[in-house]
């Protein structure tokens, strides 16, 4: 970005919200804008206590294992869609309802099968971030070249080799399109089941937080998570322009 | 010049188990009620090169691809070498007119893809995908993605891969239609070069008169949907000329004018 015939680097406008956010703080509006430098203390000092290294495995632990299954399971599902037209007609409904569904409502209802432990923050990041896995799958199989499928068929692929040789690696930019959305929905998921369940994670760490008005240690664990889902997707965008090459010479 | 019924006598009888595809009464109605093709008998002399011509829409890709086992036929059988086709066979090779290459995998893959089907051994399939790289005129592109490559190389590619499996029956569908003319020129004296020390049975697939003319031992004509022979017309032209020659040879630009009369009663 040039402004006024200068170079200005890309994570200027940050560094300008910064700015603002610590005069908002120092002027003193409101005990929920703490200035921007405290917490930074405080996510100094909160992240070498034991309570918060113990939260950060137990979320991590939860969303890793969502998200493992969100894609094992996302991923077959979507190339059946995409493959099976019965298959689709049965199940596109309920993949439709579910990615659009406030599926917050639900988690209460998860809380009662599942318990208040871990268990249920693994469901919960699993149904943030299935649906939109499958359906983002089930786009890219639908858009697989047919004669690329009829070359595998002409040179002797069998099922196995056609779908693990030739459509999982056409479907690869769609499928890693569709993972990095959900891991973006996951990590609501792991926020919002925490919050709900709220003994566990840094769900407790948030109720104790607020529940305390420890604003400065409150905004460093939110900063902290933004910061995480943002990396994430970034990293996988990366990955995902990794193949996009091909992704636009397909057709 | 060019005659209706095969005139090549000893070396290919009516009767032809020399052929090495036979087409017996194959018709296919899509589902929905489309009838693209009606009762076609054929036979594909070995080592010739056959050229199947038509206006488009007449089901020339359907019947090569029900040769290819890619389609079922609604009736009739093909047989290759005396075997009913049930499916792809390792005995044919198909040519896509999309030229049909994996955009993640690098010329050298995409070229012994059939043979790594197979079960090829690395180090012999690399070997063999390299020579067929030779052959098509693409070496040193071997590490090259697809889209690195203009659209007549992708097709070079395309060829090759077809060679690598070293089938007897090359299937060929419409292969030049997406190139441009000079390289699609340069494609057909290619094919006769091949065809001379390819002893294989080439099927091609166009609607180009004279790029079957040019090209073919026998053009076979189908008519307009349903899609049935008309006309078998095999150009009598000397190959050992030099392609400019046998561009301006009186035979070809006679046999071109008596398909394009043949046909035109197909153009509205």
């Amino acid at each position: 970005m040039r402004l006024f015939g200068f170079q200005i680097p890309m994570m200027t406008s940050l560094l300008v919200w910064i700015a603002l956010w610590e005069i908002a703080g120092r002027a003193g509006w409101s005990f929920l804008i703490p200035p921007f430098s405290d917490i930074l203390v405080a996510l100094t000092q909160i992240s070498s206590t034991p309570g918060f290294r113990d939260a950060t495995v137990v979320t991590l632990r939860s969303f890793a294992l969502g998200m493992v299954l969100a894609i094992a399971i996302g991923v077959p599902l979507g190339i059946l869609m995409g493959r099976v037209r019965a298959a689709d007609r049965l199940l596109g409904i309920w993949v439709n309802l579910f990615v659009s569904a406030p599926l917050t409502a639900l988690v209460p209802v998860l809380m009662i099968l599942f318990g208040f432990g871990e268990q249920t923050i693994v469901i919960t990041v699993f149904l943030f971030a299935v649906w939109i896995i499958a359906l983002d799958t089930r786009a890219g199989v639908l858009h697989v070249s047919p004669s690329l499928v009829e070359m595998g068929r002409s040179f002797g692929a069998g099922r196995l080799a056609l779908y693990s040789k030739v459509i999982f690696w056409a479907v690869l930019p769609e499928i890693l399109a569709g993972i990095r959305i959900g891991c973006i929905r996951g990590v609501k998921g792991v926020v919002i089941g925490q919050l709900l369940v709220s003994i566990i994670g840094y769900g407790a760490l948030f109720e104790l937080y607020s529940r305390n008005f420890l604003m400065e240690e409150f905004w460093a664990l939110t900063i902290l998570l933004f910061a995480f889902a943002i990396l994430l997707s970034e990293a996988i965008a990366a990955l995902e322009r990794r193949v996009e090459y091909y992704a636009g010479v397909r057709s | 010049m060019s005659v209706a019924t095969a005139p090549v006598g000893a070396l290919m009888p009516e009767s032809a188990p020399e052929a090495t595809v036979s087409v017996r009464g194959i018709g296919k109605t899509y589902e929905g009620g489309v009838e693209a093709l009606r009762n076609i008998d054929l036979d594909f002399p070995t080592g010739a090169l056959t050229a199947l011509l038509g206006p488009s829409g007449c089901g020339k890709t359907t019947l090569l691809k029900i040769i290819a086992g890619l389609l079922e036929p609604s009736s009739g059988e093909v047989r290759i070498n005396g075997r009913p086709v049930t499916g792809p066979g390792p005995e044919r090779a198909f040519v896509f007119q999309d030229f049909a290459l994996m955009p993640w995998a690098t010329v050298l893959r995409n070229v012994g893809f059939g043979l790594e089907l197979r079960g090829v051994h690395r180090h012999e399939r690399e070997q063999r995908a390299r020579l067929a790289i030779e052959e098509v005129g693409l070496a040193g592109f071997e590490d090259r993605y697809p889209h690195e490559l203009s659209g007549g190389m992708r097709q070079r590619v395309g060829l090759a891969r077809a060679l690598a499996v070293d089938a007897e029956v090359l299937l060929m569908d419409e292969p030049f239609s997406a190139v441009d003319e000079q390289t699609r020129r340069k494609f057909q004296e290619d094919l006769l070069r091949l065809r001379q020390i390819e002893r294989k049975t080439f099927l091609f697939v166009t609607h180009s008169i004279e790029e079957a003319v040019y090209v073919a031992d026998r053009v076979v004509l189908l008519s307009r949907r349903p899609g049935r022979v008309t006309q078998v017309i095999e150009p009598q032209i000397d190959r050992s000329a030099s392609p400019e020659d046998i561009r301006r040879d009186r035979h070809y630009l006679d046999t071109v004018e008596e398909i394009w009369r043949g046909l035109r009663q197909y153009v509205a």
